[in-house]
């Protein structure tokens, strides 16, 4: 079935957006990730224009993270201070990425950079887990040798000014920290349309020190804000998100998030992330090729007028 | 005597009226709908004429149907580290967001290049290309990949010998619009010619817009963007949130 959506003005089978939410949806309830990495360049790949993908997925991300939010405000594993302060850093960081995507864009470079953050990520984090879960299989065949690795207590991030309470996470450490990992969240969210949940989980366990339990739904609580901030800064200047897209999408995804959460506790973790990393090494390498070979079409047309 | 002297003079102003286009769509307005992916229009038509048919080259007919005129960017890649980047960019000032040429004959048998020049009837001449910057010594290859790569989208098309002239009076042919088809009136014109030379030709034009739905997202998209933006907004949580609660309800049961 057909459908014509609106904004990104071109005709896409409706079946394969549901396949395609419903496909990232699964991954990412077996893996509790977002999944915007992995959606925004499948759209690149069906013929849908880098921009429209980008803002629509931002869209997208509100929708989906928020039962996941409001599932752990019930279970009261929201640190709402630190979570306010990591969104401070989330705006200025989605504004500065909107102004970057919008310069470029005039230059008639914004696919680039849009392709170029993507493989740089997408190849740092799937080459990342693939060692983690490789290194993982191999110590659950070996028996455990020596004791858990010792975190280190104080480092830089504790010498820094303008120090707060965190009683929720139990922290009391600067400001400056947090801010600066939510800038980076937010200009990752505005170029390449993700939540940036797969850096700002590892920042807030391992540079700040968070308490794992409540890791994921501050970060949660803090993407909400930051995308749909984002969404709405990519429609009022760009005018490039499609509801109908983001919908059909999301429909798919909300029902392959639930069938993959049930897939996900019936298999072994370490097997799971190994294929997840394989996929995410398999995007970024699609993207690279397409940078890296001759293209068939060297020229390409795009409306006039820096708009 | 008088008579052969004044013909002339009288005809030269209404010689196209000699022969004359009684012309017909199938349908004069194209509606995109959510379901839209493309659509097919019959023009057809008869030629009208008080004289009987002139001896020497048959008649053909040429029909160009050409959609809204922009100012488009073209872009072109090279080699940059190892990358292809965008490197070279030519404004093109006009050229249509669709076009298609189609002729009872091969091009060269019913058109002349003057008359192609004058009523500006190929692709070539219906786009208008000047001042590329200095540094771009081949900036026709840019209007020719602006033809390119339209081609390959369906957006421009050439079909010599699609139009079906019946003795010399009645001609029908199919013209496809693909879905991805810019908003607008598309001007149709229908030139017949004899020998290269047009004797007639009339215009009219082919609508073609969005409606329902999404004529109505796309409106407000641009015309009220934040409103747009909420609202999007809103409709994905809700659309998030009741599909998550359906499917709670659904495996509960």
């Amino acid at each position: 079935m057909l459908i014509y959506l609106p904004i990104a003005e071109v005709s896409v089978n409706a079946f394969v957006l549901l396949g395609l939410g419903g496909m990232v949806g699964i991954l990412s309830g077996m893996f509790g990730v977002g999944g915007g990495f992995l959606m925004t360049p499948l759209l690149f790949f069906i013929g849908i224009p880098p921009a429209v993908a980008v803002a629509t997925e931002a869209n997208q991300i509100v929708a989906s993270s928020f039962s996941g939010v409001l599932a752990h405000f019930r279970r009261k594993t929201v640190d709402l201070k630190m979570g306010f302060v990591l969104l401070i850093g989330g705006l200025i960081g989605a504004a500065l990425g909107v102004v970057i995507f919008n310069y470029l864009k005039s230059l008639g470079q914004v696919d680039l950079l849009v392709r170029l953050c993507y493989v740089v990520f997408l190849g740092i984090v799937g080459g990342l887990m693939f060692i983690e879960s490789l290194n993982a299989i191999r110590r659950a065949n070996k028996p455990q040798t020596g004791g858990p690795r010792k975190r280190k207590q104080r480092g830089w991030v504790h010498a820094m000014p303008f120090k707060m309470r965190f009683r929720t996470s139990g922290l009391y450490i600067s400001v400056i920290p947090p801010i600066l990992v939510g800038v980076a969240v937010g200009i990752l969210a505005a170029i390449m349309g993700v939540g940036g949940g797969f850096i700002m989980v590892p920042a807030m366990i391992y540079l700040l020190g968070m308490p794992t339990k409540v890791v994921v739904g501050t970060s949660l609580f803090q993407i909400i804000f930051v995308t749909g901030f984002t969404t709405l800064l990519h429609a009022t200047t760009n005018y490039t998100v499609d509801v109908v897209l983001a919908v059909l999408l999301l429909i798919g995804g909300v029902i392959g998030a639930q069938v993959g959460t049930q897939i996900g506790t019936r298999l072994k973790a370490e097997q799971l992330r190994i294929l997840l990393a394989a996929l995410v090494l398999l995007v970024c390498g699609k993207l690279a090729l397409d940078l890296l070979l001759q293209p068939s079409e060297l020229y390409s047309l795009g409306a006039a007028g820096g708009h | 005597m008088l008579r052969w002297l004044i013909l002339p003079l009288l005809l030269l102003p209404t010689l196209s009226l000699a022969e004359e286009v009684v012309l017909g769509l199938s349908s004069d307005e194209v509606s995109i709908t959510t379901r839209f992916d493309g659509d097919e229009i019959l023009i057809f038509g008869a030629v009208k004429r008080d004289t009987p048919i002139p001896d020497g080259p048959p008649l053909q007919v040429v029909i160009a149907v050409a959609g809204p005129s922009e100012p488009v960017t073209v872009r072109r890649k090279a080699r940059r580290f190892g990358i292809w980047v965008n490197t070279d960019t030519v404004e093109v000032d006009r050229a249509p967001s669709y076009y298609t040429v189609a002729t009872s004959a091969p091009l060269e048998e019913v058109l002349s290049s003057t008359e192609d020049l004058r009523h500006k009837i190929t692709i070539d001449r219906a786009i208008r290309s000047v001042g590329a910057p200095q540094d771009i010594q081949d900036a026709e290859t840019f209007t020719e990949a602006l033809i390119r790569v339209r081609e390959a989208q369906q957006l421009y098309q050439h079909l010599e010998g699609a139009v079906a002239v019946d003795q010399q009076t009645l001609f029908r042919t199919e013209i496809d619009l693909p879905a991805n088809l810019t908003e607008g009136a598309y001007a149709t014109r229908i030139f017949l010619t004899r020998g290269g030379e047009v004797v007639s030709s009339t215009e009219t034009a082919i609508d073609v817009r969005k409606v329902g739905l999404e004529r109505w997202l796309y409106s407000l998209s641009r015309r009220q963007p934040l409103i747009y933006g909420l609202m999007s907004l809103a409709i994905a949580i809700v659309a998030g949130w009741g599909a998550s609660a359906a499917f709670r309800l659904l495996r509960e049961r």
